[in-house]
């Protein structure tokens, strides 16, 4: 059940991306960036859990998780330690992404020759 | 005089059909969610994750597999009928790091692929992060001021 609801959901959240993009006539870029605030808002409000337990990867694929991974992080660290944790947590959960984009990425322009 | 001219270029350009572009954005953007459902199961399944931590792992092998569809030059083709269904998913994220580090490879290691790298997906990280920033300390002050539980 939660692959049929990873597939409603994850191409749900590609239709919202879909519209910012025509109705709003903003580039990819700009969009990525607002879906990323959404998905730290909705942590903020506690909503995305619940999201990834009922859609799983619909939720997690998408780019709103990684708004919602680093608000994860930077929220455990302040409850441990304190204020300073917003700094020190940000990027606890929410390494995987981004190393490995900096490492494939690296990886590609050594195998890959650009086109055109 | 400016918005004249907006108006003119709104006239002209095609337009977009709207109820199409959302429908490839769907079926193409669920799908890769499907495929990434997939992944999770076989992280849960075979090694020790739970429905929360699996999306780490899931992620990891989704830009892994955007490297190689990005190098061999086929990302493009399918983002150009997908529109935001290949964009929002993380190997979107993916695909603007990784054609950026290819695309500036000719420049050198060091000013191409390292100063380049993140062009293109340098402001997710920043709203990302500043967004994230904002909302913990929001929260904070709100639970310090008893005004949250």
């Amino acid at each position: 059940m939660v692959f049929l609801w990873a597939f409603i959901v994850g191409g749900l959240i590609c239709v919202i991306g879909q519209l910012i993009m025509d109705i709003f006539k903003q580039t990819p870029g700009a969009t990525l960036s607002i879906l990323v605030v959404l998905g730290a808002v909705l942590d903020g409000v506690g909503l995305y859990e619940p999201l990834i337990d009922f859609a799983g990867a619909g939720a997690t694929v998408p780019i709103t998780s990684f708004g919602n991974a680093l608000v994860h992080g930077a929220w455990t660290e302040v409850e441990k330690n304190g204020l300073i944790g917003v700094v020190t947590g940000m990027f606890e959960v929410t390494s995987a992404g981004i190393s490995a984009a900096i490492i494939f990425g690296m990886i590609g322009a050594i195998l890959f020759k650009p086109k055109g | 005089m400016s918005k004249s001219y907006n108006d003119k270029v709104y006239n002209h350009s095609p337009k977009r059909p709207l109820l199409f572009n959302c429908l490839r954005a769907f079926f193409v953007g669920g799908s890769i969610c499907l495929f990434g459902q997939g992944i999770s199961f076989f992280y849960m399944y075979f090694f020790d994750f739970t429905e929360q931590t699996a999306g780490d792992p899931t992620v990891s092998t989704l830009i892994f597999l955007t490297m190689i569809v990005t190098g061999f030059g086929h990302y493009d083709k399918i983002a150009q009928f997908a529109g935001a269904g290949t964009a929002v998913p993380v190997t979107g994220f993916g695909n603007a790091v990784i054609s950026a580090a290819i695309e500036h490879k000719s420049e050198g290691f060091v000013q191409g692929v390292g100063g380049n790298m993140f062009k293109l997906a340098g402001s997710v990280i920043l709203f990302g992060v500043f967004s994230a920033f904002l909302i913990t300390i929001i929260k904070t002050l709100l639970l310090e001021l008893g005004v949250i539980g």
